[in-house]
């Protein structure tokens, strides 16, 4: 069982909260910390944003992340090694690099996939590569028993959502409005409708991002969701307190563990 | 991925790209899942109007009576003269409504999303001209338009900018990035993603998912079926070569397309080398580049050894772009197509050349194409005919010449 499924397998009824940073934002060594600093606040999985110079799906906040991490030219390699370093004292919570195609190109698809194994990587979600173009990719990464993670959005139809749903393994990531990461117009109820209706076409896992941005929306969310995924509220904070490290942690310690407890809550009050 | 040059066999027209866009291993549609959806949906209008009579009706008589095609097939004869060689003959897209063959596929694209029954238009240019051609569709039909743009671009082209206002457009500058023309790209493309349901995205170059490299290409072609009907009616049989620069490659992809097949027929693509291809500082990724995944297709682009996108560089900012075409690039590779790249100094020298000999102000852009000509044609005998296209008009970079001669206009 990969690391991915070990996390849904014993949340036994508890919702995965899966935080999204950019990596090398504001540089690699805070984003190292960072992570602990999440896995302390109650993360289950953590998405790792790998910069790309031109991130057509995101909105203002994490293009900004992107630009500050390449201002000192942070690579797909050096990410990968930043998850090597992390597994040297974390080996429950599951990372999946989040990004876009070209730094993997470059890299060469076989040498990413050994890399990643070798680094303790347990997914890959590449923001531009629909799953038809994705079967070169998909083989390298089943090659290394890393889980291959693909969108489903508002506008996927059903004849695509069950294609979809036969790629993808670890979890399903359901862009919950139409808009770029951070938008502002998520509808909850009509979240849940479309979670229910895609958990009826697969046992696969559903994780809901975009537009997360409180404990308050985070419950709301993971009533029907297997996970939430929350990144630009996370990211918007990294930037507002680059030049003080100890709020830094703090402010984003509170936020995602008061998702977390909302969750909880939420979860047992629904029991 | 196997990069290596094939040799083509066979019809270069016939099955390019594939069902699902692909011309080699270049093209496809690399995007996100929230844009799966309409681009299908202008997949399936657009492999159904390309075969509708009533449709290319419609676009031929907008070519003509909105256009003003056909444009002339010229003979610059005095150059020519001057040059000792070959013939060379313009192709007059400069002397289309808004001065450039840009209007040839904002045309066609606007009567799709008319069709479509999308009212609102979003578009990305660099120097303007996209986007001028793109406001002027939309006023001619009613539709509302918005148009990104990067700021630096916006300062450096303010008489397009006050055009587009001038025409209905709302402009949005674009402060993300390099503030150029790829950055104007994905702001559009952001724009869409959150407005899927009402609006449509008109790419002003070859690139793009599918099927955008296709469709802008065929809307373009009228250029090149123009100059097979005049080469014909003037010299009594097809050019011996063909030059065109190529940016993202609208123009060459249109001036070459009706010509892939005739073996006999050269076709020259010549992209911007900024201050030399050695400097670093260009945009040739078809000379320079590495196979790479950028804007919803895959191409040559100029990238550094992570993968990041690059800032590149020329004197006219419309070849200013990091990616080019993904036809181009198959093109490339299989060796039907030379791409070559020529400086900002040759292409200004040119640019002044043309003003003087023939009495036509070049785009800087088109100026590429023929500073290029002028390096060939001295040493091919006169009875050779070279076709140049020259793409726009130069009236847009008069501020851009002056700058560089230290003149305040």
């Amino acid at each position: 069982m990969t690391r991915i499924a070990t996390c849904f397998a014993q949340a036994a009824g508890r919702k995965l909260l899966v935080p999204y940073i950019t990596a090398g934002d504001p540089d690699l060594d805070t984003t190292l910390a960072l992570m602990h600093t999440l896995v302390r606040a109650g993360a289950d999985v953590i998405e790792l944003g790998v910069p790309f110079s031109d991130p057509m799906a995101d909105g203002p906040v994490i293009q900004a992340a992107c630009e500050r991490a390449l201002k000192h030219r942070v690579t797909l390699t050096q990410v990968i090694d930043t998850v090597k370093r992390f597994r040297e004292s974390n080996q429950d919570t599951a990372i999946v690099l989040m990004g876009y195609l070209n730094p993997v190109e470059r890299l060469g698809y076989a040498r990413f996939a050994t890399l990643a194994r070798e680094a303790g990587v347990d997914g890959v979600l590449t923001v531009d590569m629909p799953p038809e173009e994705a079967a070169d990719l998909v083989d390298e990464l089943r090659k290394n028993d890393l889980d291959s993670i693909f969108l489903l959005s508002p506008t996927t139809p059903d004849a695509r959502l069950k294609q979809v749903c036969e790629l993808a393994t670890g979890y399903i990531y359901y862009v919950s409005l139409k808009g770029v990461t951070g938008a502002a117009n998520l509808d909850t109820a009509e979240v849940a409708g479309k979670v229910t209706h895609i958990q009826s076409f697969t046992d696969i896992p559903v994780a809901v991002g975009f537009g997360i941005r409180d404990a308050r929306s985070a419950a709301a969310i993971s009533q029907t969701a297997d996970a939430v995924i929350v990144g630009s509220a996370l990211v918007a904070l990294i930037g507002e307190h680059a030049g003080n490290p100890e709020t830094m942690h703090s402010t984003l310690h509170d936020l995602v563990n008061g998702m977390r407890l909302a969750m909880d809550r939420s979860a047992g009050a629904a029991a | 991925m196997n990069t290596e040059t094939q040799p083509f066999q066979g019809s270069l027209t016939d099955n390019s790209p594939d069902r699902k866009g692909h011309f080699g291993i270049y093209g496809g549609s690399f995007i996100a899942e929230t844009l799966m959806d309409p681009v299908s949906e202008l997949q399936e209008a657009y492999e159904r109007y390309r075969l509708d009579n009533e449709f290319i009706a419609e676009f031929e008589w907008e070519l003509k009576n909105f256009v003003g095609r056909p444009n002339p097939l010229y003979h610059a004869r005095r150059w020519s003269q001057e040059l000792g060689g070959a013939q060379i003959w313009l192709k007059r897209e400069d002397l289309n409504h808004t001065g450039a063959h840009k209007i040839n596929n904002t045309v066609g694209q606007a009567l799709l999303a008319r069709r479509m029954g999308k009212k609102r238009i979003i578009a990305e240019t660099g120097a303007g001209q996209h986007g001028v051609a793109t406001a002027t569709v939309c006023a001619r039909w009613g539709m509302e338009c918005i148009v990104y743009m990067g700021e630096e671009d916006i300062v450096r082209q303010a008489p397009n900018v006050f055009r587009m206002k001038l025409l209905g457009a709302t402009v949005v500058p674009v402060t993300s990035g390099s503030r150029t023309l790829k950055d104007a790209l994905n702001e559009a493309m952001r724009d869409w993603v959150g407005n899927v349901d009402d609006t449509f995205y008109i790419i002003g170059t070859a690139a793009g998912p599918h099927p955008y490299p296709t469709m802008v290409r065929d809307f373009n072609s009228v250029i090149g079926k123009e100059i097979r009907e005049q080469s014909i009616e003037h010299t009594g049989r097809l050019p011996d070569a063909i030059i065109a620069c190529v940016g993202g490659g609208s123009n060459a992809i249109g001036a070459f397309h009706p010509f892939l097949d005739d073996r006999e027929v050269s076709l020259i693509g010549v992209e911007a080398g900024g201050d030399g291809l050695e400097t670093g500082r260009h945009a040739a990724p078809l000379s320079t580049g590495k196979p790479g995944v950028l804007h919803g297709n895959r191409t040559y682009l100029m990238e550094d050894d992570a993968g990041q996108i690059i800032e590149t560089h020329s004197v006219s900012a419309g070849l200013d772009y990091p990616g080019v075409g993904p036809e181009h690039a198959w093109l490339k590779d299989i060796g039907r197509v030379q791409y070559v790249a020529v400086t900002d100094r040759e292409a200004l020298d040119a640019t002044h050349k043309c003003c003087r000999i023939e009495g036509i102000i070049p785009a800087l852009e088109s100026a590429h194409a023929l500073a290029h000509a002028v390096k060939i044609a001295p040493a091919l005998s006169k009875d050779k005919n070279i076709v140049v296209n020259l793409s726009g008009r130069g009236d847009k970079d008069i501020n851009t010449l002056a700058d560089i001669e230290g003149i305040t206009l």
